[in-house]
């Protein structure tokens, strides 16, 4: 078998290829083209730069809740971070604007597409891997460079890029602007790098889902993870090469001197903020539908019970996605831009609430009148749904123009955009993480601690951003050093304080989970194949699965989510057991326990 | 705490104040009810269908008549939400929305610090008796200003919240800004767009005058100009 | 055992055992997504020297007829390019019928016309250079340098690929029943040179 093609198309496999892989640990584990392997490299990265973005929060919660205190080891750092352990000025815009890029590009999008689109995706359709397993091998280490000069800011002269994670020109631009010179450059560099690896991604699990579907699994008996990662590898696709562009243009202001966002010349800062939140809303689609279609996989299967609405969800994840397209204007708003465009981008804000409010009361319905077990997974996902409904909720008041006048750049947005990342996307995250570490790793979490992190993860997390709409209420403005510079602002401390004390306790948290991750590795419950009684195909195989993924090409007779059919006694069917009494049906078995 | 955590709006000085607040209101009052009729639901339902023995789930995939009723509220109230938001749109940032009576007084920003020029006892913009101020912004009570605002070097962002008003000065644009205060009194303005170091510090007073005590004041300001 | 398996397979055809997909074989389909991003990318680029120009003409330093573009040579460099995508079409199509000798001449004259179209693009920024149009002067230097210099990067990036690909010809890897590498890198082709049509019409003619 080590004559197998590392290639790995489809036809070479029609009987089925799981297999033992015998070569070396640096090709098996390192430049591994295993799909598996790769979503796990993903994973250890990705959770790195959750990490790192978290301690650049921090930071600025430190200052933000006692400014001018000396930071705990903040002298320990550079004189050009802090005064005394005073963060100055240029450290917390470098953590405002690194905490961003860091949690957007490095960890919720890997996180979601690098990581479970990779995982799942061959998986649940049942192919061997990916249509381009080499393509995806080089997808990860493209990202690897990025992320290595991302960091890199953090060591030049002058630091890391400061100018917020949507870089606006000319700000972004003139290093006489920011103070910082080479940091703006790698920002730009890395993200073009980035951009390399997310195109590769994309064109590759969307070639992937189209053509190496095994045979029975039609488009309607996708699982609604894999419809939410194929949408959002067509977002990905066409909104990362915009951004890739709108780098490249700011890149060759800042080097070579062109004039793109350069007033004095002609040119426009408002084309970089088009450009950008072109790419930019789309993005935030990216950052949430992969979560959507997870937290629904989960939750069918904690509430024992098909998804309501299947049909429905499918069309609200293509609609989201189509519609995506034409909200970009109502991040500006009061940019200048013509007021005609912010009515009709109001407009086209607003309709967008629909397809996610149809979504939500889909889970509504797929727990009403289930059997609901509560297991970490579940929890995280309930979480999400709950805490996701408050964020899209809160979005509607930015999506009323003449109200966003007063909110625009205020707290406001920052609780909204944590409620819908956080309280969204990274609740799901964790969901996501819990349920299939059993299939990545052949270990369980340990539940126990699973539910302590969850529970308090959930009450800091409350405490730490919902406040924030009472700031942003108050005027609060956003990527301010030293909010006590206001009267107007000054009498709101002690509500910073209490956010940046919560915020504290939520990081110590996650501490928990990272522990569990850790040790549940190498000490966790051996995992069976199937922990959650889940219907997916990946379910039936071991944990974790060979290399090559299935023995024989499965057949595919129903869609995932058929819980307490009356077709069998058990309250599941996976997809691939044929229906009891139908043609070619053996002796129904759930198939992996 | 109890106060700083209201969902009251905190006291406004401009006309703008009873073109906007009441839009946020309504909103509250449309999310609130949305956020407790879900997540009540969310609740009762957790407790009402959790596992217990002999218990099975509804094998039920889903309603047409719930997607449509769901789905057309949602619609309509956005919808509505979107209409009943559009006058105060355009009264506030549409060419047109400016009070043909304004008093003209440009504002420029810079790093970091914004500069008035107010146009003199003549009232006109751009004669000799113009004078520029640094971090003062100082109007009459009741009376409409509009601002041609712009930039020297980065995006700012002008926002005064007691006036409920926001607009990015952009390099290399003049756009056009206006207000009418309410309240004699003194209030804040702060930058609102990123605009380097010195953000956190980019502030002005705004102070709102009787038209006497304004009058009175341009006097002085053109008096000390003059006098150069 | 896989290998033999590969062989009974008609691997220009999409996958047979799989539910139905989008009839094409993988590496086609993934090479018209691609081709995707690829789009939005110019679109990118070319919308921003529209957006600069037609949008604030007042604003507009630069026009194409000021500014020393060699407008005669680029029209002659372009027509190479159009010649060389009529040259990958002879060559998918000797692969089609199995022609070898075909295939790897018109691979060949296809890699070489392409060299050559990056030859001229070469020559003619040296020229523009010395005659002082660089990036830094003006939007239509920022603009020009960027679109044609992204495009000549696609270029370049699509005659290396070319000429492994004409390696691989000379050296027999390509077969009537296996030539996809052929027909993915003429999907390529054609798209950079569909780009550089648009691009020229936009910026040089207009």
């Amino acid at each position: 078998m080590a004559t197998t093609a590392t290639d790995t198309s489809a036809y070479t496999h029609d009987h089925g290829n799981a297999h033992v892989d015998d070569r070396p640990f640096i090709r098996k584990y390192i430049f591994s083209t295993d799909h598996k392997i790769i979503g796990i490299q993903f994973l250890i990265m990705s959770l790195t730069f959750l990490l790192l973005g978290g301690t650049l929060a921090m930071v600025m919660r430190w200052q933000l809740g006692f400014p001018g205190k000396p930071l705990p080891g903040g002298t320990l750092l550079p004189e050009t971070y802090t005064n005394n352990g005073v963060v100055l000025p240029e450290f917390y815009n470098s953590a405002v604007t690194m905490h961003g890029t860091f949690m957007v590009f490095f960890a919720i999008m890997p996180l979601l597409v690098g990581v479970f689109g990779n995982y799942l995706i061959p998986l649940k359709i049942g192919a061997p891997d990916m249509a381009f397993p080499r393509i995806n091998m080089a997808s990860f280490w493209t990202a690897v460079p990025a992320g290595l000069l991302m960091l890199a800011g953090f060591f030049v002269e002058g630091g890391s890029a400061a100018a917020g994670w949507t870089s606006y020109a000319p700000l972004s631009a003139r290093s006489d602007l920011t103070g910082v010179h080479l940091g703006q450059i790698f920002w730009c560099l890395s993200l073009i790098i980035l951009g390399l690896s997310s195109i590769m991604g994309s064109f590759n699990y969307i070639t992937t889902v189209i053509n190496m579907r095994a045979p029975g699994m039609n488009w309607f008996r996708l699982p609604l993870s894999i419809w939410a990662l194929f949408v959002t590898a067509c977002l990905v696709l066409l909104a990362i090469p915009v951004l890739s562009g709108a780098a490249i243009l700011l890149l060759f202001d800042q080097t070579i001197g062109t004039h793109f966002f350069d007033p004095q010349a002609g040119g426009q800062p408002l084309l970089w903020q088009h450009l950008f939140w072109f790419f930019g809303h789309p993005e935030v689609y990216i950052l949430i539908l992969p979560a959507m279609g997870m937290a629904s996989d989960i939750i069918a299967n904690g509430a024992r019970k098909p998804i309501f609405g299947y049909t429905s969800m499918v069309l609200a994840i293509i609609s989201i996605g189509f519609l995506g397209w034409g909200v970009w204007g109502h991040h500006m708003f009061q940019s200048g831009m013509n007021p005609t465009l912010g009515t009709t981008f109001m407009i086209s804000t607003l309709l967008i609430a629909v397809p996610s409010a149809i979504k939500t009361f889909n889970w509504l319905g797929t727990i009403w009148q289930g059997n609901i077990t509560f297991h970490v997974p579940m929890l995280h996902a309930l979480a999400f749904v709950s805490m996701f409904v408050i964020g899209g909720l809160s979005g509607v008041f930015m999506a009323a123009s003449p109200f966003d006048i007063y909110i625009h750049d205020t707290y406001f947005i920052v609780a909204h955009l944590h409620y819908v990342l956080f309280g969204g996307s990274l609740f799901a995250i964790f969901a996501a993480v819990t349920y299939w570490y059993p299939k990545m790793f052949g270990r369980m979490m340990n539940p126990f601690w699973g539910r302590v992190h969850f529970w308090l993860t959930l009450v800091f997390y409350n405490f730490t951003f919902f406040p924030m709409h009472q700031l942003g209420l108050h005027g609060h403005m956003r990527r301010i050093y030293d909010p006590t510079q206001y009267a107007f602002l000054r009498e709101m401390q002690p509500v910073n304080q209490f956010i940046s004390i919560s915020a504290f306790c939520l990081f110590a948290t996650q501490f928990l989970f990272a522990a569990n991750f850790i040790l549940s590795w190498f000490k966790g419950e051996k995992a069976p194949n199937n922990p959650w009684l889940d219907n997916g195909l990946e379910w039936t195989l071991p944990s974790p699965p060979p290399h090559g993924n299935f023995a024989t090409v499965p057949t595919v007779y129903r869609g995932p989510y058929e819980y307490s059919s009356p077709h069998s006694d058990l309250d599941y069917i996976p997809q691939n057991v044929p229906t009891p009494g139908g043609a070619g049906a053996a002796h129904p078995q759930p198939a992996g326990d | 705490m109890d106060k700083l955590l209201s969902w009251m709006l905190p006291p406004g000085a401009s006309t703008f104040v009873g073109d906007i607040d009441w839009i946020y209101y309504l909103i509250l009052a449309v999310t609130g009810i949305a956020f407790v009729l879900v997540e009540v639901a969310l609740i009762v339902f957790l407790i009402r269908y959790r596992k217990r023995p002999g218990r099975k789930a509804t094998y039920i995939h889903g309603s047409n008549r719930a997607e449509i009723i769901w789905t057309s509220v949602t619609a309509v109230v956005v919808v509505i939400i979107g209409i009943l938001s559009a006058p105060a749109w355009n009264k506030i940032k549409g060419r047109e929305g400016v009070p043909p009576n304004a008093m003209p007084i440009g504002i420029e920003a810079k790093q970091f610090e914004w500069n008035v020029t107010y146009p003199g006892p003549d009232g006109k913009l751009g004669t000799a008796d113009d004078f520029t101020i640094r971090g003062q912004l100082h109007v009459p009570v009741d009376r409409p200003t509009v601002a041609m605002l712009t930039s020297q070097d980065a995006i700012h962002s002008f926002f005064v919240p007691s006036f409920r008003i926001k607009q990015d000065a952009v390099p290399g644009m003049h756009i056009r800004v206006w207000f009418q205060p309410t309240k004699v009194g003194e209030y804040e303005l702060g930058c609102a767009e990123l605009c380097g170091l010195g953000h956190y510090r980019m502030r002005a007073v705004v102070t709102v005058h009787t038209q006497q005590d304004y009058d009175r004041w341009v006097a002085s300001q053109a008096h000390s100009v003059a006098q150069r | 055992m896989a290998h033999a398996a590969a062989m009974h397979d008609d691997v220009m055809l999409p996958p047979s055992s799989r539910a139905a997909g989008a009839g094409v074989y993988n590496e086609k389909l993934g090479m018209w997504i691609f081709l995707g991003s690829e789009v939005m990318f110019f679109t990118a680029l070319i919308g921003t020297y529209v957006i600069l120009r037609f949008a604030h003409p007042d604003a507009w330093i630069g026009h194409p007829r000021t500014t020393p573009l060699n407008i005669p040579v680029t029209a002659v460099n372009t027509f190479l390019l159009i010649c060389s995508s009529v040259t990958m079409v002879k060559a998918f199509a000797a692969a089609q019928d199995g022609i070898q000798r075909s295939l790897r001449l018109w691979l060949l004259a296809t890699a070489m016309i392409g060299a050559t179209f990056v030859g001229v693009q070469v020559y003619e920024y040296t020229h523009l250079i010395e005659k002082g149009f660089v990036p830094s002067e003006g939007l239509f230097g920022s603009t020009f340098y960027t679109m044609t210099g992204f495009h000549g990067f696609h270029v370049t990036i699509g005659v290396l690929c070319m000429t492994y690909v004409t390696i691989k010809a000379f050296r027999g890897k390509y077969s009537q029943t296996d030539h996809r590498g052929v027909e993915v890198i003429g999907l390529y082709w054609h798209f950079v040179d569909l780009v550089w049509i648009i691009l020229f019409t936009i910026v040089y003619l207009i």
